[in-house]
């Protein structure tokens, strides 16, 4: 049966050229362990320290080592969480509130699952801290419907946390009044946009708002709100435990922690890698993931969830941080490597991922509901072998009466595989055209639907 | 116009047959689901009882196997919203279903990780076994399948979500396998699948 895609998590000491930085796993060093998603593993290994650590401090002092330790989000936008803390408007005479995003849906992405199913007392205490430092005394937990193992997994660990006296009222005796709960999501990608999120926990369509206000001033029920990914959250307790120096020596220049990267598509080892993001995209993916299969050749990466461009096989020694995948001309996002090797159609791809965008447009604004439909149906002309190579200007055309015009940043997402694929495999979408059918070999193409039977 | 010079002004993707009115019997929850809902809304400030219309919704899910618009209107009831809010919610969100589905709801991710790693076939396999099209329920009510979207475990591609259970790393031979055990054994055959792969790596 089936030997490929459990999530492995290596130990990141093996270089694949040069000297690496060499890093324990801090985030998932544990997984393995049979037992590591309860209280009792977790307290044994540090546990709930960095709360107590926080709660000895006023919130302004964990706000100023949240930014000194140069923690960014890990939810897609690397903004620096510190400041985002900061923003959180104090004057208001309103609750304050934390909203975790734990919607995970990014193509590519799989990181907060493994976290959350595995490591769930360090989101929670990364809640708990979370709320001390913006001064809230509720944390929601947005977590997306299909993970119902995972949110078992959190619920559990979530009564535990309450029963050992980490939750509730005052906690350690320090007077912090602290409640976590989970927030079942079901099924739209859109509810991980942070003020869509916010809309589906009032009990609306997950449909984003304009921005700004933004939800440090003006958020869940109208009050400040801080939106913060699972990994951005999990982070939080390392820095408190070890101090902001440590955590920001961990990666380069305002890149600081660890990361999780999610590997996947055609490599060998597909899986969760945890590592300092001093690393190279080569290093991830050939040094970690073990590279393509035999006698294959990478086509291409897209390095941060199906929203971003693409990098061809010779911008991979790009530094795999946020600065550094950007400067080589895409983003980090969510982290989420996929890997395509000389198999992959890059109009059938472009074909698949419009699907995905089609389907998931909240439909709040005309150039993204509409648009997104047009880009799909035009790709599956040319990929059925219909195309007119007047389909490639109505592409760009369209994809520039999307960009920049819509209400959230979904719309610059869902565009992106196609001029990306335009612009460096215009010759494939010309030769499908030309052909009328895809001109890779037929038995690459056992994965479509019209090959396997 | 429409957001672009040559687009015809046609949005028929974005249409619903639905209504709201229903005859047959009043929706009400079970004393259990009703303590359940209860134990739920105290999550939310007091004035805020609509936060908990999702899991509203998905209690009348477990309890009925779909969502009626008898059931809309009761939920609005609890919440103290419109059953046209209620209607709005269920409308958007793809895990809920308005129309009976089988036992046992296969969704088969298709987006791009998955689809790299041969999910095409396995839809294929499951549709091919069970003669029907994705979207379909088979004549015995026992299976409905679906393609979703990135499930969120695309290093264990291709993976299917069977009701609430994971199956990862699922090749056609395993799917098929799969079927006949979830007809042989109903719900047993889902225990653990998840946990399953994982541990043969541990
Ligand atoms: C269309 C769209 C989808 C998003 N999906 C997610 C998601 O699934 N998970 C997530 O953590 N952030 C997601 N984000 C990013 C959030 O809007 C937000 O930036 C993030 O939750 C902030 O947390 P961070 O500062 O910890 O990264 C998405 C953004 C957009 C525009
Ligand atoms: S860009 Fe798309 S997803 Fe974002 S608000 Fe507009 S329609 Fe919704
Ligand atoms: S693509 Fe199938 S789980 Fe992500």
């Amino acid at each position: 049966m089936c030997t490929k895609g459990i999530h492995v998590v290596f130990f990141v000491s093996s270089c694949f050229r040069g000297p690496v930085m060499i890093m324990e796993p801090l985030l998932t060093k544990y997984v393995r362990e049979p037992n590591c998603f309860t209280l009792d593993f977790y307290l044994k290994h540090e546990g709930y320290e960095g709360l107590k650590k926080a709660l000895a401090l006023t919130p302004d002092q964990v706000v100023e080592m949240v930014k000194a330790s140069g923690l960014r989000g890990r939810g897609g936008a690397g903004f620096p969480t510190g400041m985002k803390w900061q923003f959180v408007d104090k004057r208001s005479p309103n609750p304050r509130y934390i909203a975790c995003n734990a919607d995970e849906s990014e193509p590519g992405t799989f990181k907060d699952h493994l976290l959350m199913e595995r490591n769930p007392h360090l989101l929670i205490e990364g809640c708990a801290i979370a709320c001390h430092a913006i001064g809230a005394r509720v944390a929601y937990v947005y977590i997306r419907g299909e993970f119902f193992h995972v949110q078992r997994v959190l619920e559990r660990a979530i009564d535990e946390a309450y029963r050992a006296g980490f939750l509730g009222r005052n906690v350690f005796g320090s007077g912090f009044d602290c409640d976590v709960y989970i927030h079942r999501g079901a099924g739209a990608y859109e509810a991980g946009e942070e003020t869509a999120l916010l809309e589906s926990l009032e009990g609306k369509r997950a449909q984003p708002r304009n921005k700004p206000p933004f939800p440090a001033v003006i958020g869940l029920y109208n009050c400040p709100t801080a939106v913060n990914n699972v990994e951005t959250l999990a982070n939080v307790p390392l820095i408190l435990r070890n101090g902001a120096e440590w955590f920001a020596a961990l990666g380069p220049e305002k890149n600081g922690g660890p990361k999780l990267f999610c590997i996947s598509g055609h490599v060998k080892r597909p899986g969760v890698y945890e590592a300092s993001m001093t690393m190279t995209l080569r290093e991830l993916i050939e040094g970690c993931a073990g590279g393509v299969r035999e006698g294959r050749t990478l086509k291409a990466v897209i390095p941060g969830g199906s929203s971003v461009p693409m990098l061809m096989p010779d911008q991979l020694d790009a530094q795999a941080s946020f600065d550094g995948v950007q400067k080589a001309g895409s983003l980090l996002g969510s982290a989420g490597l996929i890997v395509l090797d000389d198999t992959a159609c890059m109009v059938w791809l472009a074909e698949n991922l419009l699907h995905f965008y089609r389907h998931e447009s909240c439909g709040k604004c005309t150039p993204c509901r509409e648009g997104t439909d047009w880009l799909h149906k035009i790709l599956r002309r040319i990929e059925r072998g219909e195309g007119h190579m007047r389909d490639l200007d109505l592409l760009s055309s369209i994809s520039g009466s999307i960009g920049g015009k819509t209400l959230c940043a979904f719309g610059d997402a869902a565009i992106t595989p196609v001029l990306t694929t335009l612009k460096h495999f215009r010759h494939e979408y010309e030769a499908h055209i030309r052909e009328g059918r895809c001109t890779l070999p037929a038995s690459w193409r056992a994965r479509h639907a019209a090959g396997a039977r | 116009m429409s957001f672009h010079p040559k687009m015809a002004y046609d949005a028929s993707f974005h249409k619903s047959g639905r209504t709201l009115t229903e005859a047959g019997e009043p929706f009400a929850y079970t004393p259990e689901n009703t303590a359940r809902f209860e134990s739920i809304v105290v999550r939310y400030p007091a004035d805020r009882r609509r936060s908990a219309v999702l899991p509203a919704l998905y209690l009348v899910q477990y309890q009925q196997g779909h969502v009626t618009a008898n059931a809309m209107r009761y939920v609005a009831d609890l919440l103290g919203i419109t059953a046209a809010d209620v209607e709005d919610v269920v409308s958007y969100y793809t895990m809920f279903h308005t129309k009976p589905v089988g036992t046992f709801v296969i969704n088969v991710c298709r987006t791009l990780p998955c689809a790299l790693n041969g999910a095409e076939r396995v839809t294929e396999e499951i549709c091919g076994k069970l003669g029907i099209k994705p979207g379909e329920t088979d004549p015995s009510g026992t299976f409905t399948v679906v393609e979703v979207e990135c499930l969120g475990a695309c290093d264990r591609a291709p993976v299917v979500m069977v009701n609430d259970a994971w199956h990862e790393c699922l090749s056609p031979e395993d799917a098929s396998k799969l079927l006949d055990d979830l007809r042989a054994r109903g719900e047993a055959a889902l225990s653990g699948c998840h946990h399953v792969v994982e541990s043969r790596r541990l």
